[in-house]
């Protein structure tokens, strides 16, 4: 379980994040939805340490996080795709999804297993495996963020805006493997600004506004809810 | 022909000496984007070290070539004290704090070593004792051959290293990108330190390859290398490895061929000339890529 209690985080003179409290239970997928600037991808930056908190405690099972260097976090099942794919773009694919093992140790048969499973689900990585990453189009670098994920057996994914700037088919599918990654038992955390198929997915969401956790509950619920109608859903 | 051939030789020899120097500007150019004035000093480091260490190991009547050993360590322990003590604090500063940082790390390596070691040139002890050979009628000294065979040596193994193993690839995908990098597992400080040490231990090989060719050594030998192949690593592309060894090759090359049919006042105005054409032309260098990224 991962859990985030009173969490402040500041940029200088700006407090970005206010107390925000969440969780996300094992086999949940949590969809943390919110517009531009309210803090969302600072909200998993802190989760995997790339920023620090100011105050209050994130911890993923008996594990503090905030005192865990950000770079073991996957070695924990932690598994961060950061927003804009962050892919190697100097890199072949393969070579993307190797270091996505990197912190596998020297276990090839499981590394083998992993790399059949991602060219198994995404076969346009496999038809351009000795491709320059930074050569794929967004949709097959979004593709390749997440099949590197994959490759460091995590427990769980925090994805951050997989579906920006792609086309609606690529949305759909996009979405379609957040899903076979859950059905495989991976725990979801889903920072999305497409509110409408985040809070589809998803089994609770959390509304981030201006650095404040102002609406949590069910998915579903959400959908319904009148004030995410109006700001998010356009209804 | 003759004349042809030994300078064909020479130059590689030269050449291959900028390019294993060049090779630590880009390496730490590639994961840093610093350039490591400092860089060129250690080769000054490595020769005193040989200096010190040839008459020790024959006097003890072990091998002279374990000395190289030593200065590598030697040379590559500075360069990651260099890196942790004097650059990383500075690191998130910018990279004006940066560059006066490793110009001052220069100045104070070899004041340090005029310290030490005194003002005086010091005569560095043949490593290896072999005769001269005549291959098509050119009179080859073998020592040249050997020095230069193990620096293309070194530079394969290099290539090799950085396409094929894990911290191989590791040291390329930091620069890419460090976020990336330290989500998949890697330690981007430990990675940058090892690239330190790497680029060091190399300017201790050029050392080797340098006190062959001339065999003496001052405390300011450094900087003017160090500048050649600074230009070399640009030339090449600076970041790029491959490039690193062209352009150093290049430089060295050129260097030897105008000193001996052009003038030999002139080699520096045109190895420089060649530099600035060649930015001109293509401001990346020769194989250093316009980054354009897909977004």
């Amino acid at each position: 379980m991962l859990e985030l209690k009173d969490v402040n985080v500041s940029y200088g003179a700006i407090h970005a994040i206010h107390d925000a409290s969440l969780t996300v239970q094992d086999g949940e997928i949590v969809s943390l939805i919110g517009a531009n600037g309210a803090g969302k991808t600072t909200i998993l930056h802190t989760i995997t340490g790339l920023k620090e908190a100011t105050s209050g405690s994130i911890r993923y099972n008996d594990l503090d996080l905030r005192a865990t260097d950000a770079s073991k976090l996957i070695s924990y099942g932690i598994a961060h795709v950061p927003e804009g794919r962050h892919i190697f773009p100097g890199m072949t694919v393969l070579e993307n999804l190797e270091m996505g093992a990197y912190s596998q140790g020297k276990n090839t048969e499981l590394l083998e297993k992993n790399k059949a499973l991602v060219f198994e689900r995404f076969p346009r990585l496999k038809e351009r495996y000795r491709q320059l990453a930074g050569t794929l189009s967004g949709g097959e670098q979004q593709m390749l963020a997440m099949g590197r994920a994959l490759m460091g057996n995590p427990k769980i994914l925090l994805l951050d805006e997989p579906s920006m700037g792609l086309s609606p088919l690529l949305v759909k599918e996009i979405f379609s493997i957040i899903k076979y990654c859950h059905e495989m038992g991976i725990t979801i955390l889903l920072v999305e600004q497409n509110a409408k198929m985040a809070l589809g997915i998803a089994d609770r969401a959390y509304v981030l506004e201006t650095g404040n956790i102002t609406i949590s509950g069910d998915a579903k619920e959400l959908l319904a809810d009148e004030r995410v109608k109006k700001a998010y859903l356009g209804q | 022909m003759s004349l042809f051939i030994q300078s064909i030789v020479n130059g590689l020899n030269q050449g291959a000496i900028y390019a294993l120097i060049a090779l630590g500007y880009t390496m730490v150019y590639g994961i840093i984007r610093m350039i490591n004035f400092a860089h060129g000093d250690f080769i000054m480091v490595g020769a005193y070290t040989l200096f010190y260490t040839i008459p020790l190991m024959i006097s003890a009547g072990m091998p002279a070539w374990l000395a190289v050993i030593i200065a590598i360590v030697i040379c590559s322990v500075i360069g990651v004290m260099v890196e942790v003590i004097a650059y990383r604090p500075v690191r998130r500063s910018g990279s004006m704090s940066a560059l006066i940082t490793a110009l001052a790390m220069s100045v104070f390596l070899e004041n340090l070593a005029m310290v030490l070691f005194g003002a005086n040139p010091k005569s560095v002890p043949a490593i290896f004792n072999l005769p001269a050979v005549e291959i098509l009628g050119a009179k080859l000294q073998l020592k040249y051959l050997l020095t230069l065979g193990i620096g293309i040596l070194i530079m394969v193994g290099l290539q090799l290293f950085v396409k094929f193993t894990k911290l191989g690839k590791a040291m390329r995908a930091v620069p890419q990108d460090k976020q990336a990098a330290t989500l998949v597992g890697i330690k981007v400080n430990k990675i940058i330190t090892t690239t330190f040490a790497i680029g060091s231990g190399l300017a201790a090989v050029a050392a080797l390859m340098y006190c062959s060719t001339y065999p003496r050594c001052t405390t300011d030998m450094g900087s003017m290398m160090g500048l050649k192949a600074f230009i070399a690593a640009v030339l090449g592309g600076i970041g790029v490895i491959p490039g690193a060894m062209i352009g150093g090759l290049i430089v060295g090359l050129v260097e030897i061929f105008v000193k001996v049919y052009i003038a030999p006042g002139w080699y520096e105005a045109i190895t420089y000339s060649i530099l600035i054409i060649v930015l001109l032309i293509k401001p990346s260098g020769i194989l250093g890529k316009n980054v354009g990224e897909k977004v």
